[in-house]
């Protein structure tokens, strides 16, 4: 019975699909029916499409298995029948990179693409162009040469379009194709004009003055019968204007202009697409082409909408002014039934909006907001913190939504960036801090995200304490002692910790508390709260600052890779956190937080856990010889350019900073297609005290290729105002002439030569690693009594700005700003910087320097270290 | 701004697909190595799209970074697939042909049997239509007569004496066989 009811099932699922439940070693044993003597295609059809649809699923075939089916479908060339010869090319393309020997049925193709069947022509010549390679392509140059300018349009387009995928395999040999993509650009044909314009431009592209020629004729002469090849042009059009810099009076721009009135709606708008995505557009072009896609705006199709809006939405980033015009019609679609349409309306309008809107445009939303999906949510999301960034005074407006946003259901993505979102406004906005605060508080008591309450927590703990009113957090806090699961508990207890740390007031209800949390069921917790209420009971500032206000600041991959090692070996010695190196202060990602802004809905994967640039340093450089001793890696700068970047050989240098030494990695390319160096290394001036401990050359630097070549130097012994000093630089090598197109050099022997490279400057900041303090203020006070101090006037005429000032003291120090003291709130006159940092050798800096506007920048800069000669230096450098 | 202005290349279509009602692939096509290359991304990925499109009808949809437009009927969906950069009516107007082009093959009837039914002509339409990602041909017309419709969709009328006799030899042997 149940198996009736099986199939039955069966039935109406497949709706007898003959292609369900098919097997790769039943349709393989099928396919050796191709092999008989005379072939049937009425058997061997329905066979080879199995095969087919059996690859298009994603089935992989072994070289073996493919092999043996591609040469018993070479037999099926015997058969007349259309359809089965060109199921055949099909299957030749497909099986083309899988199988051997592939070029066995070169001629049967060549036959076929020139036979007197149109039929197979076309067909034929891509199907051969699939297993040609450079040295075959030669065979076959006569044929396709003819078949470029061959009278039927399908065999041209598909001669021109294998020419094009040939590129990629042997360009010279296509280059010599040219004439023939010339005379194919004047077909009548449409699509063949398009496939040769996109041959014709990818031979010519880096000849810029063919290109020009190129573009000059056609855009008088080509037909604009074709509108891809009309998008082609315009898009080498766009490209010129961007590279020549040409201005609006030049002949591309009327010919886009001209295309404005092109009676495809593709084109129209691929031409308003370029103008407002080129740099030099003026206003009169770019109202031009808003006012096109305005109209597109109102057009019946998705597609169109769609296009004209996201264009939009891209010119509201650079052009804001310009798309205000369109708002009534954006506002329009905020409704559309096309979901991604009306998101990217909205952002369009938040990004343009002005502050007055701002109210109206947020009850729009609201109105909408729980119809859409997460997705487009986070969009949204981002798109007010765009705006939360621009108009702070709109900061209750958009808390208020933001909370409303909270407190609706939602999965854990979009959660989370509403409260990054309210965590950026309260970072940037110190007026929102309390309401921020406050909705976060809200937030987490009723929050089923363990990661985001997590963090909450630990913010609340970091921000609580410097509010008016702390005592308010705490219950907030120890509700989810109680209510919560056991990390939950565990971020709290550690929340209520930084409270006692920094409160004195709340210290004996804090300490209350802990108690409490040390009979929890869950050992974290428990620990936890031991740890934290034996600090506290010592009533002892410096532990607060170490052992509770700062966070961990060595690098946690490295200290797990260190602690495994220190496990497995068998040391008698005490484990020595100062020997793992200091974590990097993360920056943000302009690049990632660009792309965010700009509301685009790309979803994209989990973000994959890549070890940060020291830790890459690092393990390559602990491949070279003699550099173990040195002991950890400390700081590596950023790239300095040795060379302009269009010279011939291009030198780059990244410092890596060590305890004692400074290992120089000198990244070369060599971009001369007829040199192959030979024993690449840098000859470096060092200047006194210095001492080049080793260098190890670069063997071999083939043309194109990145080679690198180290130099090992020791800092002066004891005297540190030496270390900071500049080298004068050689690129020394062995030159052998060689052949461009095989790399093989001509003649055994080379020559030596030499090559000025740029003053290589090592500099403070390289010596110092940024270490971001979150308690800045009490780690200055406790350095009062144990550091040595600095102090120094300096007047800095050469600024103009605070803000200025501060981005060349954070950039020539190399220290990293602490509290957010890097921002400099606009319309004052007096600004201090607060700045922290670790010398080499584990030496803690910490700097405040004081600025005043006034005439130029006048500087007090107080420097404390732990070591004297260290603060001396930093206050003699300056200056 | 910098950088998104469109390349002058012809590698427009990333990826072609048809999809049945469950969202499984009846045939795809990936154009671009770095786009999905492997079988099992692009079954996921062809899931997640086929969630976000089966309802909605709304022709257009952004994912992963890819620009898809699309159509459905009966218990078919067809999709085309470019960069996010690339101008959506040419992405729309291979969508179209597709479509089109199966429409006429399949006599109109378009759904998932008739597909099936005729598989070989519709692989061999799609060849017609994007060649590496490259668009051979948007025009469903001649795409059609260039796969070469079945001889025995010829009408009797239009065949010759000889081959409807060996047609009709053919299937008396055949029944004779089974």
């Amino acid at each position: 019975m149940s198996g009736f009811k099986r199939d039955k099932k069966e039935e109406e699922d497949g709706g007898g699909n003959p292609f369900q439940n098919i097997e790769k070693t039943i349709v393989l044993q099928e396919a050796r029916i191709f092999n008989e003597t005379s072939v049937n295609p009425r058997k061997c059809t329905p066979i080879l499409t199995k095969l087919l649809y059996m690859l298009n699923q994603g089935e992989q075939l072994s070289a073996k298995e493919a092999t043996d089916v591609f040469f018993a479908m070479t037999k099926l060339f015997q058969s007349k029948d259309v359809i089965l010869r060109r199921l055949v090319y099909l299957g030749i393309k497909e099986l083309s990179s899988i199988a051997d020997d592939v070029i066995i049925v070169t001629s049967s193709l060549t036959k076929d693409m020139t036979g007197k069947e149109d039929l197979y022509r076309a067909a034929a010549i891509r199907a051969l162009c699939s297993i040609t390679d450079a040295t075959m392509l030669q065979a076959i140059e006569r044929y396709m040469k003819q078949a470029i300018v061959d009278r039927n349009p399908a065999v041209s387009s598909a001669a021109l379009v294998s020419s094009l995928h040939m590129t990629k395999i042997a360009p010279e040999v296509v280059k010599r194709w040219v004439n023939e993509a010339q005379e194919a650009v004047n077909s009548d044909n449409i699509m063949v004009q398009f496939h040769a314009l996109g041959l014709l431009y990818h031979i010519r592209k880096s000849d810029r003055l063919a290109v020009t020629k190129l573009v000059a004729r056609l855009t008088r002469t080509m037909s604009s019968k074709s509108p891809y090849a009309v998008c082609m042009l315009i898009r080498i059009a766009a490209k010129l204007i961007e590279e020549e810099g040409a201005d609006s009076n030049s002949p591309y721009f009327d010919y886009i202009e001209a295309c404005f009135r092109h009676k495809s709606e593709m084109v129209v708008y691929e031409a308003a697409y370029a103008v407002v995505n080129l740099n030099r557009t003026t206003n009169r072009e770019l109202a031009q082409a808003i006012s096109v896609l305005q109209l597109f705006c109102g057009s019946p199709k998705p597609t169109l909408r769609f296009a004209a809006v996201r264009t939009l939405n891209q010119v509201a980033i650079s052009h804001p002014a310009a798309v205000t015009a369109c708002n009534l019609d954006l506002e329009n679609l905020i409704t559309d039934s096309n979901r991604s349409i009306a998101t990217l309306a909205i952002t369009t309008l938040l990004k343009t909006g002005a502050e007055s809107s701002v109210d109206r445009l947020m009850k729009q939303i609201a109105t909408f907001v729980s119809e859409i999906s997460d997705e487009f949510k986070v969009v949204v999301v981002q798109a007010i913190r765009a705006l939360a960034l621009k108009f702070p005074r709109k900061h209750s407006v958009l808390m208020n939504f933001l909370s409303a946003m909270l407190r609706d259901e939602g999965g854990l993505e979009y959660k989370a960036s509403i409260a990054d979102t309210i965590i950026t406004i309260i970072e940037d906005n110190p007026e929102a801090k309390e309401t921020g605060l406050a909705h976060l508080c809200e937030f987490i008591e009723d929050c089923e995200h363990v990661s985001l309450a997590v963090r909450i927590l630990h913010l609340l703990g970091k921000e609580g304490p410097k509010t008016k009113q702390p005592s308010r957090y705490i219950r907030f806090i120890y509700n989810r002692v109680i209510l919560e699961c056991p990390s939950i508990r565990a971020a709290a207890v550690s929340a209520m910790a930084q409270f006692g740390a920094s409160c004195p007031d709340l210290l004996e209800n804090i300490q209350v508390l802990l108690a409490r949390c040390q009979m929890d069921s869950d050992d974290e917790v428990r620990d936890r709260a031991t740890y934290y209420s034996s600090i506290l009971n010592r009533q002892d500032k410096s532990l607060y600052n170490n052992y509770i206000l700062e966070t961990l600041q060595v690098s946690v991959p490295a200290l797990e890779r260190t602690l495994k090692e220190y496990t497995n070996s068998n040391t008698e010695q005490p484990f020595d956190i100062k020997t793992i190196p200091v974590s990097v202060v993360s920056k943000p990602d302009d690049h990632e937080v660009k792309q965010k802004t700009e509301g685009m809905l790309i979803s994209s994967g989990p973000a994959k856990i890549t070890p940060s640039r020291e830790e890459n340093f690092a393990t390559k450089l602990n491949s070279l010889p003699g550099i173990q001793i040195l002991g950890p890696l400390f700081r590596s700068s950023e790239i300095v350019e040795l060379t302009e970047s269009e010279t011939e050989y291009v030198v780059r240098c990244v410092k890596h900073c060590y305890t004692h030494h400074m290992v120089l990695q000198f990244d070369c390319l060599n971009t001369l297609n007829d040199q192959l160096l030979e024993n690449v290394r840098v000859q470096l001036d060092t200047s006194e005290g210095y001492e080049i401990i080793s260098d190890i050359p670069c063997p071999k630097l083939p043309y194109n290729e990145t080679g690198t070549a180290y130099v090992i130097v020791k800092f002066p012994d004891g005297d540190l105002p030496n270390s900071i000093a500049t080298f004068g630089a050689v690129l020394k090598f062995v030159v052998k002439d060689c052949d461009p197109a095989t790399g093989l050099p001509d003649i055994d022997e080379g020559y030596d030569d030499e090559y000025m490279l740029e003053d290589l400057e090592i500099t403070l900041g390289d010596q110092i690693q940024k270490v971001s303090r979150a308690n800045w203020g009490s780690a200055w006070e406790e350095a009062e009594s144990t550091f040595y101090e600095m102090e120094d006037t300096y007047s800095l005429s050469s600024m103009n700005t605070l803000e200025e000032a501060v981005i060349n003291i954070i950039k020539f120090l190399g220290l990293q700003p602490a509290e957010r003291s890097d921002k400099v709130p606009k319309g004052k006159t007096t600004h201090t910087l607060l700045l922290a940092g670790i010398f080499r050798g584990g030496i803690d800096i910490l700097v405040r320097a004081k600025l005043a506007l006034a005439d130029g920048v006048t500087m007090q800069l107080t420097v404390r270290s732990t070591d004297e000669s260290i603060a001396e230096l930093i206050t003699s450098v300056v200056g | 701004m910098e950088g998104s202005l469109l390349e002058p290349i012809l590698y427009s279509v990333k990826a072609i697909a048809i999809l049945d009602s469950d969202g499984n692939r009846i045939l795809a096509k990936y154009y671009d190595k770095n786009v999905f290359p492997t079988p099992k991304e692009q079954r996921t990925f062809e899931k997640n799209l086929f969630n976000k499109t089966h309802r909605a009808n709304a022709e257009i949809i952004m994912l992963d970074g890819l620009t898809c437009v699309y159509k459905s009927n009966v218990d078919l969906f067809f999709y085309v697939m470019g960069s996010s950069n690339e101008n959506e009516l040419i992405l729309m107007s291979v969508l179209n042909c597709l479509y089109d082009s199966v429409s006429q093959i399949l006599r109109k009837n378009v759904e998932k049997r008739a597909v099936l039914e005729s598989l070989d002509i519709v692989m061999l339409a799609m060849d017609e239509i994007c060649d590496g990602g490259i668009i051979i041909d948007a025009d469903s017309s001649s795409v059609v007569s260039r796969v070469a419709l079945r001889n025995d969709d010829i009408p009797i009328g239009e065949q010759t004496v000889a081959q409807v006799f060996q047609s009709a030899k053919e299937q008396l042997k055949w029944s004779l066989l089974k």
